[in-house]
């Protein structure tokens, strides 16, 4: 087939704007933000909807790992995936500089880093997006 | 020293607006590299770098670039979408076709109205998108431009380059004269055909022509070029306060810089090869970072990035009132340089994806 990926590179063509700049979502009836932006709020279902810029400092509020990874991952394993408060929203995101596990623990300050996300194999294009790291010299990674 | 001599160039017209550097936590002693691989201290410790900065396994010169230009962005204090073009440098592109520059530019929100491109030219590429940004500047083609030095630097292993090949990244906002953190006076591009080092397409890792590394390459071109600046300008080594040449490793910038009749103390603070290794297209343009970083108003640097194949520019560069307020808004290079974990030799390679697998 012409073009390797297909449905998958096409969903992560249409994503990438808020997945390359950390753009969430502001519901204009509740007032929460979300992240990745969704044609409804999660909160209170109204479509009405405007784009906003997420801050790209946060605390980590809890962390899991996962060992069994999807093939052209295994360098990255394991791979930490936190839940970060930024302050006007909380995301789910992956946690990436983790040099000591052991040195994740609630409340460090995380920050957004735009890395590799995923790629099918070294054939296939590059996913891209934002990503935590803890804030180097702030606790772990320094 | 009073910044007088070439102000009526075309160069005049532009200059730096914002500056940003990148550097990836990792570091692997270049001491740990000789053991691995038999090498007798002195081969390693002739190079004069400590240890090399080593990209993660989801990091690679586009991800490095876009951090680094997203810290000039933050200091030039620019709306992105006025970057009317992203030159990306780098000869560790992530794909042989398709351009890194668009995902640059797309990530740091200069789409859709910009050129973008990237440039090979080794490590000169990005200092080649420098002189096209003061070009489409100066003319008034353009108000803005990203320039953006980025690789995640190759090496065979058990290669003496694996001692150096380093992963790091700069990037500029050039603009308009008014305005600007610093303001460039002059430049001269010096270049020819010499096979000092190359790759081939296709092979993962460069090969090096040991007789022309030195002498015809690296020397010639930076000193023709440096020494075609200072006969245009008028200026001597005496009236820069800065010098910042490529620095494929910790002993080649001083010794042309001596060869110049430039002294340590001029060089010793755009010198970041001894500390993170070789970063390709960052190299030398990360130490002209380093030096905006301290830089006063009205002080002068002369830089000298420098590319095999082979190719090298001189540019002299003046900094103005306007730095003061531009440094504190995005991290200086030390921090980056200083934001480090030790890894061994293992984890080297399996970041570096020198490690053969089956699919599992």
């Amino acid at each position: 087939m012409s073009g390797v990926g297909g449905l998958r590179n096409v969903e992560a063509w249409r994503t990438r704007i808020p997945r390359y700049r950390f753009l969430g979502a502001r519901c204009k009836s509740c007032g929460k933000l979300h992240y990745p932006p969704l044609k409804a709020c999660p909160y209170c279902g109204s479509r009405d909807l405007e784009e906003a810029q997420l801050p790209r400092q946060g605390r980590l509020l809890a962390f899991t790992s996962v060992y069994s990874v999807e093939e052209g991952g295994r360098e990255e394993s394991p791979i930490f995936v936190g839940l970060i408060d930024l302050g006007v929203a909380r995301v789910v995101a992956e946690l990436t500089d983790v040099t000591d596990p052991s040195r994740l623990a609630a409340g460090i300050p995380v920050e957004a880093v735009f890395r590799r996300i995923s790629e099918e194999d070294d054939e296939g294009v590059i996913v891209y997006g934002v990503k935590f790291r803890p804030v180097p010299g702030a606790g772990e990674g320094d | 020293m009073a910044a007088e001599g070439a102000g009526s160039r075309p160069e005049s017209r532009a200059g730096i607006h914002g500056w940003g550097a990148y550097i990836p936590v990792y570091r692997i002693p270049t001491r740990v590299i000789a053991a691995e691989w038999g090498w007798p201290d002195h081969q390693w410790k002739a190079l004069n770098v400590a240890e090399k900065a080593v990209a993660g396994p989801d990091e690679d010169s586009t991800t490095m670039g876009v951090e680094a230009s997203l810290n000039a962005i933050r200091r030039a204090r620019i709306e992105p979408s006025r970057i009317g073009a992203v030159f990306f440098g780098s000869e560790s592109k992530v794909y042989a076709v398709k351009p890194s520059a668009t995902i640059i530019a797309e990530a740091v929100g200069a789409t859709p109205v910009t050129m973008a491109s990237d440039l090979e030219f080794a490590c000169r590429a990005a200092s080649e998108g420098m002189k096209n940004s003061i070009a489409l500047v100066s003319s008034g083609m353009l108000e803005y431009t990203l320039v953006v030095g980025s690789d995640t630097a190759q090496a065979s292993p058990g290669d003496v380059l694996e001692f150096s090949a380093a992963s790091g990244a700069v990037a500029f906002v050039v603009g308009p004269r008014d305005g600007a953190a610093a303001v460039f006076e002059a430049s001269y591009t010096y270049v020819t055909d010499t096979p000092d080092f190359w790759r081939r397409a296709g092979k993962p890792y460069p090969s090096h022509g040991e007789g022309f590394t030195g002498e015809p390459a690296y020397f010639h071109h930076i000193m023709s070029a440096v020494k075609g600046l200072m006969e245009e300008t008028g200026l001597k080594p005496g009236d820069f306060d800065y010098a910042v040449f490529h620095q494929p490793n910790g002993k080649f910038p001083v010794r042309v810089a001596q060869k110049l009749g430039f002294t340590i103390e001029q060089v010793k603070q755009g010198l970041v090869t001894p500390l993170i290794g070789n970063t390709y297209n960052a190299s030398a343009l990360l130490g002209l970072a380093r030096v905006l970083d301290v830089a006063r108003p009205g002080e002068r640097i002369l830089v000298a990035p420098f590319g095999s194949g082979a190719g090298s520019d001189a540019y002299s560069i003046v900094v103005t009132d306007a730095i003061e307020e531009r440094r504190g808004l995005a991290p200086p290079v030390d921090y980056y340089i200083n934001s480090k974990v030790v890894i061994d030799y293992g984890l080297y390679v399996k970041f570096r994806g020198k490690v053969v697998k089956r699919r599992i």
